[in-house]
């Protein structure tokens, strides 16, 4: 009697509380084998790039919020960047402090959620609850300076949109010294768990080759030993004045890309340091009255500065006609908006490049052959989140 | 390798193929022919200078007016050189384009997405399903064409007890308004003007 192979077909989602949103999952399974994998995604899909096209450059923004609605300021930043390039503006440098500097809590915003919920995957509650609360302290800010907790909607065309208080820089400063021993303590909790460490080391493992095929980039391409991180190789805003490490992985599994994570969590409170340091007095956004618009105050007194108002927020500013790529280092890997502009008030195309999108793609190839318990652990080391991946 | 040695790199290799190659805003944008698309992209990414080994992205751009509807760009980096690419082809409404899943895997989602949105077919393409719109979506969204509102809305029916589709019906109509030159009034007013005096 020849033995014959019988597969199963297994639902996974779209609820589901390891998918890390609405993902659904069509497992075959040989027993607890996975054999194939087909994800079904789309369900958060809202349109974003069609609603782009229809909107002035000024309202197209706030939707970057939604992508990756944990780190939302750094994909306001890839777009905020686009415009400045078809526009040809430079950022004041407070300005471009100020933005590094939110870009980096958002990284650790971004991190934070990342890897207590990867180790909530694997069976670990408690670095949850530690991290959730520094993420709480870390909203506080965003909400600090724009108001809000995660929409932020605090970028804009030539700078940021207010400055922000001495008092709230003292407070990211008193932050920045603490933080380092929550990192401390969460790797206390999980760098060497046994059950931690059997469930991710040697999991979800990925070649150098492949990752540069697959179109993997940020912790995903690092986690396997290649040195890349938009940041310092095509460096935007001030990052070329700071002094940070890129963490490079070795074995490309999924505990290396933790341990990649903690890492860039220690470098990006260097840089909130650093940047608390140097940065300087001054404007925080572009003087240019036909882009950004008057202050409040000098609406009551300047005839200008009225219509200047009334256009900006009606009519929005008018963006040269020309394509332009501009990416930045979010904290899933390369965001990038590619802008065509015709030179009207709104964008012609407005394509978004999700990091989370190619790496997301590659499920099949990194959960064949391991086991059914594997694939929440390869997903949660993923970095998915549907905002962006559907957008 | 910067960009100017890239594209006379490019120029020198690919004579025949490059139709155009422009540096703006410091990225190199090359121009190729619908059939040379999948050459172009092999010789990027396995000649030993190119190094192309990533590829960043595909989009499409629909432009409705003009006599090849859409165009295709795709997005290379390559990590060595830290340098970035674009290639760009003209394609009609109802031509095949070369899939490149067999260059770059990740080739496969991107290639799904710009059908799912513009209908544009690939040849050769393993799995050429919707990806993003739902089950059983008409039409292409992202198409110039395509209604911001859609055709269909969603509700749960408290009587069928389940979703259900139905044509979408607006309070008030979408207003896009025509910002190209308010001082001189809006062209609908001058053509009702018009169409009464002869009547």
């Amino acid at each position: 009697m020849t033995k014959q192979k019988k597969t199963m077909n297994l639902n996974f989602g779209p609820q589901h509380p390891a998918a890390h949103g609405v993902l659904r999952l069509i497992l075959e399974l040989d027993g607890e084998v996975v054999e194939k994998v087909d994800p079904h995604i789309g369900l958060l899909h809202r349109g974003t790039e069609k609603l782009i096209e229809h909107k002035t450059y000024t309202q197209a923004l706030p939707y970057f919020d939604r992508l990756d609605y944990v780190a939302p300021m750094n994909q306001e930043h890839a777009f905020a960047l686009a415009t400045e390039k078809l526009l040809k503006i430079e950022v004041p440098i407070r300005a471009q402090y100020l933005r590094v500097i939110f870009c980096e809590i958002g990284r650790i915003l971004s991190h934070l959620l990342n890897i207590t919920t990867q180790a909530l995957d694997v069976g670990a509650l408690t670095p949850s609850l530690w991290g959730f609360e520094e993420r709480e302290t870390l909203m506080t800010f965003y909400e600090r300076a724009s108001g809000s907790r995660l929409h932020a909607n605090y970028f804009r065309t030539g700078g940021v949109h207010q400055d922000i208080t001495n008092d709230l820089l003292n407070d990211i400063g008193k932050f920045s010294e603490k933080f380092p021993k929550v990192i401390d303590d969460l790797e206390n909790l999980l760098t060497d768990n046994r059950i931690f460490k059997q469930r991710n080391v040697d999991i979800g493992i990925v070649t150098k080759e492949d990752a540069l095929s697959h179109s993997f980039s940020g912790v995903m391409l690092r986690g396997s030993g290649v040195a890349w991180d938009l940041r310092k190789s095509q460096p935007y805003e001030c990052y070329k004045n700071l002094d940070f490490k890129i963490p490079v992985g070795n074995n490309g599994d999924c505990y290396d890309r933790y341990l990649c994570r903690i890492e860039e969590m220690r470098e990006s409170v260097k840089i909130i340091k650093q940047c608390l340091k140097q940065i300087p007095k001054g404007p925080i956004k572009t003087v240019d009255g036909k882009i950004s618009p008057p202050k409040k105050e000098e609406l009551k007194e300047s005839m200008e500065a009225l219509i200047h108002h009334f256009k900006l927020f009606t009519e929005g500013y008018r963006v040269p006609k020309g394509e332009v790529y501009s990416s930045v280092e979010a904290p899933k890997g390369e965001f990038g908006v590619y802008l065509i502009s015709d030179g009207s008030n709104k964008p012609y195309r407005c394509k978004i490049r999700a990091p989370g999108f190619s790496h997301l793609q590659a499920i099949d190839y990194l959960t064949k052959g391991h086991m059914l318990a594997d694939v929440p652990a390869v997903l949660g080391s993923l970095d998915i989140v549907f905002g962006e991946v559907d957008r | 390798m910067n960009l100017a040695e890239l594209n006379n790199l490019l120029n020198s290799e690919l004579t025949s193929k490059i139709k155009e190659s422009k540096e703006e805003n410091g990225e190199l944008l090359i121009n190729v022919e619908l059939a040379n698309i999948y050459s172009t992209i092999l010789f990027l990414k396995t000649d030993s200078k190119c190094k192309f080994r990533q590829l960043i992205d595909i989009l499409a751009v629909d432009f409705p007016g003009e006599e090849d509807r859409f165009k295709i760009y795709y997005l290379l980096l390559s990590h060595e050189n830290n340098i970035r690419i674009k290639i760009v082809s003209q394609i009609q409404i109802d031509s095949k384009v070369p899939s490149i899943t067999k260059i770059y895997p990740s080739a496969n989602w991107m290639e799904r997405e710009v059908f799912d949105m513009y209908g544009i077919k690939f040849k050769n393409h393993p799995d050429l399903r919707r990806i993003l719109t739902d089950y059983n979506f008409k039409g292409f969204p992202l198409r110039k064409d395509f209604p911001l509102t859609g055709f269909n809305e969603v509700r749960y029916s408290e009587k069928d007890k389940k979703v259900i589709y139905e044509p979408v019906k607006l309070e008030q109509n979408y207003r896009n308004f025509d910002f190209s030159s308010p001082w001189e009034g809006t062209k609908y007013i001058k053509e009702v003007k018009e169409k009464v005096k002869n009547d």
